[in-house]
């Protein structure tokens, strides 16, 4: 165990979590994060769904990674991504038929999603499977937990429920209080992404720019 | 090895993707029996939600059969080609509307709840980014909406994506088809605050307006074909062959 964990193999999970974190600091797969954020539930499943493909994507580019011509290695890697994108998607069909409904074009979108290109390119290429696989649990999960913060407040503010359920009361929509409609549009979930990214730099110093 | 070589690069990148191919046929095929009991699972719950029917925790497969009493299969002359259920449940919508109006074969399924009798017609319609569908229950009278069913491909969540929520489908309940003349007037589907003259309407949704004139649209399209079958009380389902 001590191998499967040593000091390096904890950085390359924990880093993508906070201070490398693939859309706060990296900022890649801002895309998806502003089509998928609306409600909470799509933004947990897609989280999940990025965080199985580009973990078993880096194995398989790992372990291929010395036999692979280098002229066509984004090819190769392009190719990978896809057959799993669609075998998760299948999958989805036949046993989760119900989310595969909702999420619909997003899963396939898993494709166009920096942050597998970034891992598979600047990682798998060069590691061991082994640190391949956490790398993309790490930047799978960092990518997860932005989704579902940006997704807490859009769903919470902009229809008053979280994970389909009322949470703001009737009471209050009586008072006078209205939905945001401006929450459930894109440009929000980049305004609320700059503000986590904001809090985010005030908390870590030394992610400034001098 | 020299993995810079154009051979080994076209051998590489030919057997990569042959194994790929093949994998994702095997997969496919795996699990294609699977995914076709779950599309026609799916559409019976779809039937079965339009008649206001709260599914969860049931059986829809038995509760389908025990519902959905018969099914017929119309031409747009409202002549019975199949008294069937099984046929009028096996029609693609989809296929039948790429058809001229003529040729068409219209499903309709008859549901008895509390032994009143309830016919669905299918829809299908255009939304914003992909395709939209329903079914639309309406009362013996073949008139009063008794129960709506919407549902899309890619529709935005939380704007036009909120047609496939209870409370816009609600708002169909008790919308008559009809006008005071019995001729065919479909529903409006208007902007909050909007009427619309001579016929029945319903609030579409704030920020959904593409989508939700689609909904307008795909009433009037595919009832309209049901037209003739609507106005003429005496076809039932039951005998006419």
């Amino acid at each position: 165990m001590s191998k499967l964990f040593s000091a390096k193999t904890k950085e390359v999970f924990l880093g993508p979590l906070s201070k490398n974190n693939p859309i706060g600091v990296q900022v890649l797969g801002i895309c998806s994060a502003l089509a998928v954020t609306a409600k909470l539930e799509p933004a947990i499943v897609m989280g999940l769904s990025v965080t199985i493909i580009v973990a078993f994507s880096n194995v398989i580019i790992s372990l291929l990674r010395n036999t692979i011509p280098n002229r066509i290695r984004i090819i190769v890697q392009l190719v990978v991504v896809a057959a799993l994108v669609t075998v998760v998607s299948e999958f989805l069909k036949a046993f989760a038929y119900d989310v595969s409904v909702q999420l619909s074009v997003y899963i396939g979108l898993i494709i166009t999603n920096c942050i597998l290109m970034g891992r598979l390119e600047a990682f798998a290429m060069s590691n061991k499977p082994w640190e391949s696989f956490v790398d993309g649990l790490g930047n799978g999960f960092g990518y997860a937990v932005v989704l579902i913060i940006v997704a807490f407040f859009r769903e919470l503010l902009g229809s008053g429920t979280l994970y389909g359920i009322r949470i703001i009361p009737q009471a209050v929509y009586d008072a006078g209080y209205m939905n945001n409609g401006l929450m459930l549009m894109p440009p929000m979930a980049l305004i609320i992404l700059a503000c986590v990214i904001w809090i985010h730099r005030a908390k870590n110093k030394d992610l400034q720019e001098k | 090895m020299d993995t810079n070589k154009n051979s080994y690069t076209i051998i590489y990148a030919t057997i990569m993707v042959v194994i790929v191919a093949l994998m994702l046929a095997f997969v496919s095929g795996a699990l294609k029996d699977k995914q076709t009991t779950n599309v026609k699972l799916d559409k019976k719950k779809q039937i079965l939600t339009s008649l206001n029917i709260n599914l969860a925790g049931q059986d829809a497969e038995a509760l389908y059969d025990k519902i959905i009493t018969g099914g017929l299969v119309i031409n747009s002359k409202a002549e019975v080609l199949s008294n069937s259920k099984e046929k009028a449940f096996e029609i693609d919508i989809n296929k039948e509307l790429a058809k001229p109006l003529e040729k068409r074969e219209l499903p309709v399924y008859i549901a008895s709840i509390d032994g009143k009798t309830k016919y669905i017609v299918s829809l299908r319609g255009a939304g914003l980014w992909g395709p939209i569908w329903g079914y639309l229950a309406l009362n013996d009278d073949k008139n009063t909406v008794y129960g709506a069913f919407f549902s899309h491909a890619s529709e935005t969540p939380g704007l036009g994506a909120e047609i496939a929520q209870k409370g816009f489908q609600s708002e169909f309940i008790g919308k008559k088809i009809m006008n005071s003349e019995n001729k065919f007037v479909s529903i409006a589907v208007v902007k909050n605050g909007q009427t619309a003259e001579g016929m029945d309407y319903v609030d579409g949704i704030s920020g959904g307006t593409i989508t939700s004139k689609g909904v307008d649209a795909m009433l009037m399209n595919c009832i309209g074909q049901y037209e003739t079958f609507l106005q003429q009380p005496s076809i039932t389902g039951g005998v006419q062959k």
